[in-house]
C-alpha cells in the first residue's frame, strides 16, 4: 500500500479526531502537500489528545519539577528520586480509563502491563504496583461487573508477572458511573548512574522492535483508512481491545534490564498508545534525529496489515531500542536467552524526517518537529461554574446520624467507600519479592525495604489517594487536600515524601466550567507541591471523561514516594496493646459539609471547603513522622473518610482491641465524631510517650485508652458503644460482592 | 492491496502439507470433580433468562493440524490432558486444503 | 549444605526462594534450559506462574530440559521441595500423587495461613513437633489438592500428608485440608503455602524457616 492512489482528505481527518484547522497546519508542516494515509494515521495518533497533552500541557508547566531528590524529570518514560546508596527509584501513575470500561479485565490488565513497561524502559526493575479505581454506586449492576472484573484483571497481570500489588484506593460515586477510572502506579529500582533515556542517538545506529508480534489490537478508530471496505463481520478484525499477556511481558521485562545491563542499549522506549507511531517520533525528537522504518520488517501475527496499521497497533508487551550496529549480534543472543523475539526495524538517520518504508517503497515521510512539536496547544478558557455541575447523592441515611451515632457509624463502616478493602486486596500477591514490610491494611502507606546499608535498613513508603468529591466542591482546595493526605499516609508509616506523581482525571477541557476545574486542580497541585517541598516526577491526564450523563467528579489521583531511615520501626495502624492511651494529634476542626456522612445523606455538595491551614497540617505531619521514626508510638493514622470515629474504629480492627475514648464538646458531637477535612491523626502509645509530642505548635489531646472488645466513645451527650464483632461484621460488607 | 508474501519468517499458509489433518481436541472435567466454573456459569444463566439449564461443565478446546493423527491420543496423555483429573475427546474434521 | 533453585520462564518466587535457603546453607540457581544440577544436594522448584500457567500450571513446565535431571534425582532419593508452582509440577512429573484444582473461589487468594505438621517425620519436618503450627502465606488460584479417594486413604495410611491447614484456614477447598504432602520414598514435599515468604520477621512470619533448616540439617548430614 503506498501513497499512489487517493489521498485521504479532510473528512477522513475529522473522523480521526482532528480538527478542520488542525488538518490544515498538518499539510502546512508537509511543506504544503495533503498526508497520505499513513501520514494522516500517524498525525491524528500523536495529535490526539492523549499523546501531545494539546489542552494540559501549558498548565502542567506550571508545576515544579525539579529540585530536591529529583534525577530524572517529567518528560521521560517515568520520573525517578534519589534514595541514597546510590539507588534511585522511578515511578509514574497512568491511567486506563476508557478501554477498561469497554472490557474492564483487559483494560485493567493491559493498565498495569503499560505503566510496568514505562518503569523498566528507564531500566528500572519494577517492585511494587499499586492502583486507584473509581466505578459508579455499587446498587448498578455495571459497577459491579466493572469492579470484579477490573480487580481480576489487575490480579492476573501483577500477580503474573512477579510484582508485588502493595496498596490502592477504590471508590464508588454516582458521576464515574459511565466513565470508571482506572490508573496504575508502578515503582522500580535501580542504580542511579544505570537510568536509561528515550533520546535515540547516532545516525546510523539500529532501531531493535522486541517483544511479542504486531496485530491489530487498539487499531479501532483508524480504521475508517482502511482500504479494503470493512464487511459485515469484519470488526472483529479490527479489535479495539488490547489484550495483554503477563507472561511475555515478563520475559521482555528481564530481556530489557538484562540488555540494559550489558550496556548494549543506547536508547530504550515502550510502545504505549500509538505503539510505533509515538516511539519513534518521540526517541528521534528527544535525539534530535530522524529515523527510517521499514514495516516489512515487523513481525506480525495477522494477515494482510496495512502499513497504517503496523504504525498504529497498539499491540501489547513491545520495546524499541536503538544500539550500535556491532551490539546486534549480542542484543540477538541475549533476546534468545529470554525467548523474546527481535528484529531490526530500522535505522537512526540525520535526516530529521520520520520515514515509513514498506520494503523498498516509501509510504510516509514527515518532519519529526512537525509530529511532535508543531501539534497546537491549547489555551483553557476557564470560566467559574454558576450552577451545580452534579446531582446531589441519592440519599441512603438519616443525615443527621444524631439520634444514634453507634447505628451511624456502622452505616459508615459498610458503606462501600468505608468498608474493609480486604476482598480486593486479597486478589493481589503483596509479598513477592521479599521486599514488602507492611502489607496492605498494615499502615496507612505500603512499606518496602531497600538493600540493607550496613546496619541500617532503609526503605520506602508508597501511597496512592485520588479525591473527586471534595476536589468537584473546591477543585483549588480539595486538590491541596488530597496531597496533604496522601502525605499524612506516608507520615503514618513513619516516611517523608520525596516526589510526586499524578494522574489528572476530567471531562471535556473544552468546556468552561471543566477548564475551570482543570486550572484551579493544577494550581492546587502546584502550591501544594511546594509547600510539602516535593517536585512532581512525572504523571498523566485523562480528559474527556463524560458522556451525555455529564461529567465525572474531577478526580486529581496523587501518587507519593518517600523514604524511612529504618523499616524495623515503620508505623502500623492498628491499636497494639491494651492499655496504650490514645491521642489526637494535629488540627481537629471537621466539617460534615463534603463528608461521607453527608453524602450517605443525599446532601448536595458545598460550594467550598473549609480553610486549610497547610503549615499546621504539615507540622502535625512532622510531628507524627518523627515519633513513628523514633519507635514511641504503637500506632499512628490519620482521620479520613468517615472522620474520627471511623478511624478509631479501623485502628481498633486492624489491632484486634477495642477502645475507651471521651471528646470534650469543643467541638459539636456529629461534627467530632464524623466531620472530615483538618489533617488530624489518631495515635497510641504509652502516656509519657504521648505527653511528650507536640511542640511546634501542634496540638496533642490525649483522649482515651486501648481496652477491652468494645469501642466507646463519648462525645458530649453523644455516646457509641460498639462491639468489634458487630464492627466487623458491617465493615466486611464488600466481602459479599465477590463470594 | 496487501501483499501476501509480506511476513519473513512467519508461520502462515504456505506452511502446511498436502496431507495434515485438522483436529480438535477437547478437555473436560473427569465426572466427580467440583467444576466451579461449571457452577458459576450454571448460576449466572437463569439470571440472564435462560431456565431448565442444568449440569453445566467448562472445559478446554485444542484446535491443531497434525500430519499423523494416530499421535494424538498419546498427545492427549503426555501434555493436553492431565488424565488424573480431566476427559478428553479427539475429533478429526477431514483433510485440510 | 548446598541448595538448587529451578528457574523457568514465568518463575516469580525464584529469587524469594534462593534467599531463603541461603539463610541455611549454599544457593544456586538452576537455569531450566540446562542439564547440569551442579552437584546440589537438594533441589527447590519454586513458586509462580511458569510458562504462563498455560494449558494447566506446571504442564509445560513440567517438560522442561532440566526436569529429566530433577526426575533422575528424585527417583534417586535425592530432596526436592516443590513450592505452589512448583507443587504443580511435580504432580504433573509424576513425582507426587494427586493434583492441583481450581480454588473453589475461583479466584486468586492470598492470605496468611496456618498449617499444622502431621504425619511421619520427614527430612522438610525433621526439625519440627508434630502438631506444630506454622503461619505461612499462600498465594494462588490454583491450589485445591485433589486426588481419588483411594488415593487419599493410602496417603493418610502412610503419614504422607505432611501439613494441612488447621480448622477454619483451608483456602481453597483442598481435600481433607491438605496443604503439603510428600512421595512414598518421602524424598519429594510439595506444599502450597510460601516458606520463603515466612523467612524474616520483618516481612512476616519466621515459621517457613524451620523447613528450609530441616532440610538442610539432614540433606547435609
Amino acid at each position: 500500500m503506498s501513497a499512489v492512489g487517493s489521498l485521504p482528505g479532510v473528512e477522513q481527518a475529522i473522523a480521526l479526531g482532528l480538527t478542520q484547522d488542525e488538518y490544515e497546519l498538518v499539510i502546512e508542516s508537509l511543506g504544503g502537500r495533503a498526508p497520505n494515509e499513513v501520514e494522516l494515521a500517524m498525525f491524528s495518533l500523536l495529535w490526539s489528545e492523549h499523546c501531545s497533552y494539546k489542552h494540559s500541557k501549558k498548565l502542567l508547566r506550571t508545576l515544579p519539577s525539579s529540585g530536591g531528590r529529583l534525577v530524572l524529570g517529567p518528560g521521560e518514560n517515568a520520573g525517578a528520586v534519589d534514595v541514597g546508596g546510590g539507588l534511585a527509584v522511578a515511578f509514574k501513575v497512568e491511567s486506563h480509563n476508557h478501554p477498561s470500561a469497554v472490557e474492564p479485565f483487559q483494560g485493567a490488565a493491559t493498565g498495569v502491563g503499560g505503566i510496568l513497561r514505562d518503569i523498566f524502559a528507564v531500566g528500572a526493575q519494577p517492585i511494587a504496583v499499586l492502583d486507584s479505581l473509581r466505578f459508579g454506586e455499587l446498587d448498578s449492576e455495571r459497577s459491579r461487573y466493572l469492579l470484579e472484573h477490573a480487580v481480576a484483571g489487575i490480579g492476573h497481570y501483577g500477580n503474573s508477572i512477579g510484582v508485588p500489588t502493595v496498596g490502592g484506593e477504590v471508590y464508588f460515586e454516582g458521576p464515574y458511573e459511565h466513565n470508571c477510572l482506572i490508573n496504575a502506579m508502578c515503582v522500580g529500582l535501580i542504580e542511579t548512574e544505570r537510568l536509561i533515556r528515550s533520546a535515540a542517538s547516532g545516525p546510523g545506529n539500529l532501531l531493535v522492535l522486541f517483544g511479542a508480534s504486531t496485530g491489530r489490537d487498539g487499531i479501532g478508530g483508524a480504521s475508517v483508512l482502511a482500504s479494503a471496505e470493512l464487511g459485515e463481520g469484519d470488526e472483529t478484525k479490527r479489535p479495539s481491545v488490547q489484550i495483554g499477556d503477563p507472561f511475555a511481558e515478563k520475559k521482555l521485562m528481564l530481556c530489557s534490564l538484562d540488555l540494559l545491563e550489558r550496556g548494549l542499549l543506547v536508547a530504550l522506549q515502550d510502545l504505549g498508545a500509538a505503539g510505533l507511531t509515538s516511539a519513534a517520533a518521540e526517541m528521534a525528537s528527544k535525539g534530535g534525529v530522524g529515523v527510517d522504518i521499514d514495516v516489512a520488517r515487523v513481525p506480525l501475527r495477522e494477515e494482510g496489515m496495512e502499513p497504517f496499521e503496523i504504525m498504529v497497533s497498539e499491540s501489547q508487551e513491545r520495546m524499541l531500542c536503538v544500539i550500535e550496529p556491532d551490539s546486534l549480534d549480542a542484543v540477538l543472543a541475549v533476546c534468545e536467552h529470554w525467548e523474546t523475539a527481535a528484529s531490526v526495524i530500522g535505522e537512526v538517520t540525520a535526516s530529521g524526517l520520520v520515514r515509513v518504508l514498506d520494503g523498498e517503497q516509501t509510504v510516509g515521510e514527515m518532519p519529526v518537529a512537525a509530529l511532535v512539536d508543531d501539534c497546537p496547544l491549547y489555551d483553557l478558557e476557564p470560566q467559574a461554574p454558576t450552577e451545580a455541575i452534579y446531582a446531589a447523592p441519592r440519599r441512603v441515611l438519616d443525615s443527621s446520624g444524631e439520634e444514634d451515632p453507634g447505628e451511624t457509624l456502622l452505616a459508615l463502616l459498610r458503606s462501600p467507600n468505608i468498608a474493609d478493602r480486604l476482598p480486593l486486596f486479597e486478589q493481589y500477591d503483596p509479598v513477592v519479592q521479599s521486599r514488602t514490610v507492611r502489607r496492605p491494611g498494615q499502615s496507612d502507606a505500603a512499606v518496602l525495604a531497600l538493600p540493607a546499608r550496613g546496619e541500617e535498613r532503609p526503605g520506602i513508603a508508597i501511597a496512592i489517594d485520588g479525591n473527586g468529591r471534595r476536589v468537584a466542591a473546591d477543585p483549588y482546595r480539595g486538590t491541596i487536600e488530597a496531597v496533604l493526605e496522601c502525605a499524612a499516609n506516608l507520615a503514618c508509616a513513619g516516611a517523608e515524601p520525596l516526589g510526586l506523581t499524578n494522574c489528572l482525571n476530567f471531562g471535556n477541557p473544552e468546556k468552561p466550567h471543566i477548564a475551570w476545574q482543570l486550572t484551579e486542580s493544577v494550581r492546587g497541585l502546584a502550591d501544594a507541591c511546594r509547600a510539602i517541598g516535593v517536585p512532581v516526577v512525572g504523571g498523566n491526564v485523562s480528559l474527556y471523561n463524560e458522556g451525555a450523563e455529564g461529567p465525572i467528579y474531577p478526580t486529581p489521583v496523587i501518587g507519593l514516594v518517600g523514604e524511612l531511615p529504618d523499616v524495623r520501626r515503620a508505623g502500623a495502624l492498628g491499636f497494639r496493646a491494651e492499655g496504650d492511651r490514645i491521642a489526637l494529634v494535629g488540627p481537629f476542626a471537621p466539617e460534615i459539609a463534603g463528608s461521607e456522612l453527608a453524602r450517605l445523606g443525599g446532601r448536595e455538595l458545598p460550594t467550598s471547603l473549609g480553610e486549610l491551614d497547610i503549615r499546621r497540617v504539615l507540622a502535625a505531619q512532622g510531628v507524627v513522622r518523627d515519633a513513628v521514626r523514633s519507635g514511641s508510638l504503637a500506632s499512628a493514622h490519620d482521620i479520613a473518610e468517615g472522620g474520627l470515629a471511623v478511624a478509631l474504629a479501623e485502628c481498633c480492627l486492624a489491632g484486634g482491641l477495642g477502645a475507651e475514648v471521651a471528646l470534650d464538646d469543643t467541638v459539636k458531637p456529629l461534627r467530632a465524631l464524623f466531620g472530615e477535612g483538618g489533617g488530624g491523626f489518631v495515635v497510641s502509645g504509652g502516656e509519657a510517650a504521648l505527653r511528650a509530642l507536640g511542640g511546634d505548635g501542634v496540638a496533642v489531646r490525649i483522649v482515651g485508652s486501648v481496652s477491652g472488645a468494645r469501642l466507646t466513645i463519648w462525645a458530649g451527650e453523644a455516646r457509641i458503644e460498639l462491639s468489634l464483632e458487630r464492627m466487623r461484621e458491617a465493615h466486611g460488607a464488600l466481602r459479599a460482592l465477590f463470594d | 492491496m496487501a501483499s501476501p508474501q509480506r511476513r519473513a519468517g512467519r508461520l502462515t499458509a504456505g506452511a502446511t502439507t498436502i496431507s495434515a489433518v485438522k483436529a480438535r481436541v477437547l478437555v473436560r472435567p473427569k465426572a466427580g470433580i467440583l467444576d466451579p466454573q461449571g457452577a458459576a456459569v450454571e448460576r449466572a444463566l437463569p439470571a440472564l433468562g435462560f431456565a431448565g439449564v442444568s449440569d453445566v461443565r467448562v472445559g478446554r478446546l485444542i484446535e491443531l493440524e497434525v500430519s499423523d493423527p494416530a499421535r494424538l491420543e498419546e498427545m492427549c496423555e503426555r501434555l493436553l490432558a492431565n488424565p488424573l483429573i480431566e476427559d478428553y475427546e479427539v475429533l478429526l474434521d477431514g483433510a485440510a486444503g | 549444605m548446598k541448595f538448587g533453585v529451578i528457574s523457568f520462564p514465568g518463575s516469580c518466587d525464584d529469587s524469594d526462594a534462593l534467599a531463603a535457603c541461603s539463610r541455611v546453607g549454599e544457593a544456586v540457581q538452576l537455569w531450566h534450559a540446562d542439564h547440569d544440577l551442579a552437584g546440589v544436594d537438594a533441589i527447590v522448584v519454586p513458586g509462580g506462574f511458569s510458562y504462563g500457567d498455560y494449558l494447566r500450571a506446571g504442564a509445560i513446565a513440567r517438560f522442561a530440559p532440566i526436569m529429566t535431571e530433577v526426575i533422575e534425582f528424585a527417583h534417586e532419593g535425592g530432596y526436592v521441595m516443590g513450592i505452589c508452582n512448583g507443587f504443580q509440577v511435580c504432580c504433573e512429573a509424576g513425582l507426587l500423587p494427586g493434583a492441583l484444582l481450581t480454588n473453589i473461589s475461583r479466584r486468586f487468594v492470598f492470605r496468611q495461613v496456618r498449617v499444622r505438621v502431621l504425619g511421619e517425620p520427614t527430612a522438610f519436618t525433621s526439625g519440627l513437633t508434630p502438631g506444630a503450627e506454622l503461619s505461612i502465606p499462600v498465594k494462588h488460584t490454583t491450589g485445591r489438592y485433589f486426588a481419588p479417594r483411594a488415593t487419599l486413604a493410602r496417603l493418610h495410611a502412610a503419614g504422607q500428608v505432611v501439613l494441612s491447614y488447621a480448622p477454619g484456614q483451608n483456602p481453597n477447598g483442598s481435600l481433607d485440608d491438605i496443604a503439603g504432602i510428600v512421595n512414598e520414598a518421602r524424598n519429594v514435599f510439595g506444599l502450597m503455602p510460601h516458606p520463603e515468604h515466612a523467612v524474616d520477621e520483618l516481612t512476616g512470619s519466621t515459621d517457613g524457616l524451620s523447613l528450609f533448616a530441616s532440610l538442610a540439617a539432614v540433606a547435609a548430614a
